[in-house]
This record gives C-alpha cells, sequence and structure tokens, in this order.
C-alpha cells in the first residue's frame, strides 16, 4: 500500500489474542477440507489409517455407472433448477423494486423462506405435496425444489447490480425510441450480466451440494452425487468416499471462486 | 400515466408475479400441507395419510399409549425438544466465543485485505455440508488426526471416544454455523469508528476496557443478527446428529426425518413440524423484541455482503 494508516491507529487497533484466535479459527474451517482431501490418496481401505499415496480411488470413482448415473443426475437438476430460478429472480428483482411497501413485505418473506425453514422441514413438507397431487419422485422434483431454494440465492447479485444501475439510462434508452422490451434486452440485461453470472453460479452450487431435499424426493431413480456419497457413508467408509467428495469439494470451490471475481469486478 | 412515463424501462410490478407464484407454490403451498397432514390420520400401509380428522399427532407429542390402550404421560418427545434447544444454545454460546474474536480482527485489517479474508471464510460454506460433516467422522474417529496426535504426544493411553457422543454433534453444529456468527457481527465492527477506542485509550482505557465498555457495545447489533442465523437453523438442524452423534443424541429434525421413513407416521411427523415451526417464529419474534430492527438491517446486509 502506498499510503500507511495514520500514526499509532493500527497497533491500538490489536487486541490480544485476537490474531491467534483468528488463526485457530481459520485452521478449524479448513480442517475437515483438508483432511477429507488428504485421506483421498490413502492406499489403505481404512481411512483413517495411511499406507501410502495413490490415485486408484479417483479411478475406481470414475468408473463408477451408478456414480456416473449420480453425477448426471445432479448436473442435469443444477442446470435446470439454476437456469429456472436465476429467470424467476430476474423478474423478482425487477418486480420488486416497483411494488408498493405492503406487498414488498409479503414477497421478502416468502423469498427468504426457504432460508429460514429447518430444510428437514422443507423437505418433508415438498415430499407430501408431491405425494398428496400424485406427482412422481426423481429428477424432477426434485428440481422444482430446489428451484425454490435457489431463488434467494440467484436474486441477491442480481438485485445489488439492479440497484447501482444509473436510472437515467432507461429514461436516455425510452427517449431515443426503445420500447419496454428492447430496453430490458439492450440495456437491462446486459448491465445486470456480472449480477445474473454470480447470482447463477450461486444457484447451481447450492442446488449441487444439497443433500436433505434430494434424498426425501429422490425416489427410486432420482439418486443425486451427495444421495449416493450419504449411501457410501452409511455402508462402508473407504478413501473413495473422500475421493469422491474432493471432486465435488473442487467443483464448489471453483465455482464460488469464480463468483466471487465476477461480482467485484466492475462494481 | 404520468407516473409510468416518467419509469420508462425500469419494468413493472408484474415482472415479479411468476417468480411470487413459484414461491407460493412450492414454499407456501408445503408448508400448508404438513399442517393440514398434522390433523390427519396414520395411514394403513404408513406411506401418506389418510384423510380423516384426527388430533392423534399432537396427543403423541406427550402422551403414549400402553398396549391395554390406557394413556399415560411420555416426556421421550419433551426431552427431544429440550435438547434440541439445549444444542442450539451451547453452539450459538461456542460460536460467538470463537466468532467474536476473528470478526474484530478481520475489521481491523487493512481495508484492502478485508475482502478476501471475508471471502476465505465463506469458501467452506459453500462446499457441501454433508461431505464437511463427513469429515468429522474421520477427524473425531479412534484412530482418527486427533487421537493419534494425543496418542503419539503420550498424553492418553486409548484413544477418547469423541465420535457418535454429544461431544462430536456440538463441534458438528459449532463448524456449520461458525460463519453465520462471523459475518454478521463483522459487518457490525467494519462499520464501528475505530477513533473511538482512541479517545478511550487517551483517556487513560486499557485493552480490556475499550474492548468491554467501547467494541462490544458497538458490535451488538451484529452479535445479536448472528445468534439468530446461529440458533434458529442449528434447532433444525439433520445432518450432525444423525452422521456424528450415532443416534444417541437425536434432535427434532431427526425424529421428524424418521417419521417420513422407517416409522411411517407421516402425521405425527407433520405434527413434530408444526412445533418446529412454530419454536422458530416464537424465537423470531422474541429476538425481533430484543433487537428492535438494527440486528435486522445487519443481518441482511451481512448476506449481501455474502453473495
Amino acid at each position: 500500500m502506498s499510503r500507511r494508516p495514520r500514526g499509532t491507529g493500527e497497533s491500538l487497533k490489536d487486541f490480544p489474542l485476537f490474531g491467534a484466535i483468528s488463526a485457530v479459527v481459520f485452521a478449524f474451517l479448513y480442517m475437515p477440507l483438508v483432511f477429507v482431501v488428504g485421506y483421498s490418496f490413502n492406499a489403505n481401505r481404512v481411512v483413517t489409517v495411511w499406507k501410502g499415496f495413490t490415485l486408484d480411488w479417483y479411478l475406481e470413482v470414475l468408473q463408477n455407472d451408478d456414480i456416473q448415473r449420480a453425477l448426471m443426475n445432479s448436473l442435469r437438476v443444477a442446470v435446470v433448477a439454476t437456469a429456472l430460478s436465476v429467470v424467476l429472480a430476474l423478474g423478482l428483482a425487477i418486480g420488486l423494486l416497483r411494488l408498493a411497501r405492503s406487498g414488498n413485505s409479503f414477497a421478502w418473506a416468502l423469498i427468504g423462506a426457504p432460508l429460514i425453514i429447518p430444510e428437514i422441514v422443507f423437505a418433508i413438507g415438498t415430499l407430501s405435496l408431491f405425494v398428496q397431487m400424485r406427482m412422481p419422485l426423481g429428477v424432477n422434483a426434485i428440481t422444482l425444489a430446489h428451484t425454490a431454494f435457489c431463488i434467494p440465492f440467484a436474486l441477491l447479485p442480481i438485485r445489488a447490480r439492479l440497484k447501482s444501475v444509473d436510472l437515467s439510462v432507461y429514461e436516455a434508452a425510452a427517449d431515443l425510441g426503445a420500447n419496454e422490451w428492447r430496453i430490458f434486452r439492450r440495456v437491462t440485461l446486459p448491465l445486470l450480466a456480472p449480477g445474473v453470472v454470480a447470482g447463477a453460479l450461486l444457484a447451481f452450487i447450492i442446488s449441487l451440494d444439497d443433500f436433505i431435499v434430494s434424498y426425501f424426493l429422490a425416489g427410486p431413480g432420482g439418486t443425486t452425487l451427495p444421495v449416493y456419497i450419504f449411501g457410501m457413508i452409511r455402508n462402508a467408509i473407504t478413501p473413495g468416499v473422500n475421493a469422491l467428495s474432493t471432486l465435488l469439494l473442487l467443483v464448489s470451490v471453483l465455482i464460488v471462486s469464480i463468483s466471487y471475481y465476477t461480482s467485484r469486478r466492475k462494481r | 400515466m404520468g407516473r409510468a412515463r416518467a419509469r420508462a424501462g425500469q419494468g413493472s410490478a408484474w415482472a415479479a408475479a411468476p417468480g411470487l407464484l413459484y414461491l407460493i407454490g412450492l414454499v407456501l403451498a408445503p408448508l400448508v400441507i404438513i399442517v393440514v397432514y398434522s390433523f390427519l390420520s396414520r395411514a394403513k400401509l404408513g406411506v401418506g395419510v389418510k384423510w380423516e380428522f384426527s388430533a392423534q399427532a399432537y396427543a403423541d407429542l406427550l402422551f403414549s399409549e400402553s398396549l391395554a390402550g390406557g394413556r399415560s404421560f411420555d416426556p421421550t418427545y419433551l426431552q427431544i425438544i429440550f435438547n434440541s434447544f439445549l444444542f442450539a444454545l451451547i453452539t450459538s454460546a461456542v460460536t460467538l466465543a470463537l466468532a467474536l474474536p476473528i470478526a474484530v480482527w478481520i475489521a481491523t485489517r487493512p481495508p484492502k485485505d478485508r475482502t478476501g479474508l471475508i471471502f476465505l471464510v465463506t469458501i467452506p460454506f459453500w462446499t457441501s455440508l454433508l461431505i464437511r460433516t463427513y469429515a468429522f467422522i474421520i477427524i473425531l474417529n479412534d484412530n482418527g488426526p486427533i487421537n493419534a496426535f494425543l496418542g503419539a504426544l503420550g498424553l492418553v493411553e486409548s484413544p477418547i471416544p469423541m465420535l457418535y457422543t454429544p461431544f462430536a454433534t456440538v463441534v458438528g453444529l459449532v463448524y456449520t454455523f461458525l460463519p453465520f456468527m462471523i459475518l454478521p457481527i463483522y459487518a457490525s465492527a467494519e462499520r464501528f469508528d475505530f477513533r473511538l477506542a482512541e479517545a478511550a485509550y487517551d483517556l487513560g482505557g486499557g485493552k480490556w476496557t475499550v474492548l468491554r465498555r467501547i467494541v462490544l457495545p458497538s458490535v451488538r447489533p451484529g452479535v445479536i443478527a448472528g445468534m439468530l442465523l446461529v440458533f434458529i437453523p442449528a434447532l433444525g438442524s439433520y445432518l450432525a446428529p444423525e452422521l456424528l452423534g450415532g443416534g444417541k443424541t437425536s434432535m427434532i429434525a431427526n425424529v421428524i426425518a424418521a417419521q417420513f421413513g422407517a416409522s411411517r407416521n407421516w402425521p405425527f411427523g407433520a405434527a413434530l413440524s408444526v412445533l418446529l415451526l412454530i419454536i422458530t417464529l416464537l424465537v423470531l419474534v422474541a429476538f425481533a423484541v430484543l433487537s428492535k430492527r438494527s440486528a435486522r438491517v445487519t443481518g441482511r446486509s451481512s448476506w449481501e455482503s455474502m453473495l
């Protein structure tokens, strides 16, 4: 940094032990990830007893038909739920800025509900609804449910972006003779693009990583990757679980990093 | 309309309609159906319900029926609800103790380092909760790294059993909800004007006095928001007690899941869900009264800083 903070400020801001505690907390936050990844290379069948380095578990996992099927299910759910939730969130972001105050608090209660309602309640509620309506369980049922709780995650980055748009650009476009739809396509959407991308990426990993809702709605043919991993954990814990988990962790970390950088840029 | 013209291109409130309808269909409707199911009878085969009014599910919360047909008071489920409260409370307290130092520490770093550090705090949150919870099966195992470490140091003769105990559940819960405590406290601490602390030092205050009397009161809204964001989801936790508690430390969510799974008593599971929702709502109201808006604002802004 080119500019030093004024005079005495910096050391006075430090409280004894806070730095040390912070280091410990950071270690605690990353410890699970480190052990999952580390033991995925263990040559021993017993996960926690280290025997030597191997990549065999990755080969085994990648060649497993059931896992490939679960992966395809997960991707199908995540892609469709992301697309649906982004479109709905885009409408919500634009509409809510225009909505009267009273309607707004109802709308926000609905949007925030999936974040506050215990996930188990959401899961069995959706299950009951689908069973009551005689809708088959499986990939489509999971997708519909995921879309609902992906909406808030897609919405917030889009909304943040929309609020930063200078209103005069709309006026300028209207003065130049553009109609509402044209303004949306040529002005609003390009301006919102970074928010849309960030929101879509977040919705994607939230869907990809979900376990509880998917578990209850999977039915016989809708096993997703986390549901499959849960089954593995229940049966026998081998480094194979770690290898598969590592791949999923990698995807999440990668996507959230991309989302972080896209929403930081050009703000 | 004149007003509408002035707002040309900004879209209309109707744009929100599809999203709101979707949420009514897939968030509100499931809640309504749970309430309805909780007042129906158990289906013969156990899957689904029989459409016949019954308050049996709620009676089952407090009473159990003996084979002779008599009813007697049964505290099993009260105990589980009490346990859930206890776990959520302990989790809130421990996360607060860990989050406060790190939140203040990050808030006192140079501005350009802060976003990166906060991003580091949030990364684990975005990875699969199932996998992170599974990781503690490895870590707390009898042959796991902690016991191996203690053994290698000669501190313990035989491994300390940690996995499948209430302790493991608490560790899992604390781990799960730590970011939810750090973020709102950080949001408060970042807004704190540290010149106030400087003034306090100039007036002869020591580090502890300044921390206790100046910094802590200023981050109070963040602490309250954090307690809310941790306590409520902790109360309804499923994975940590399921995978780490080893069935010995069930929380409400595990009992609900069991009713829709092996126990096959949907109305009872629905009644428990209604109870959990009511408790959640009451806690929300209590916090709202306690915080008088300030924490809610911090809570929302900490969500936004995260996304």
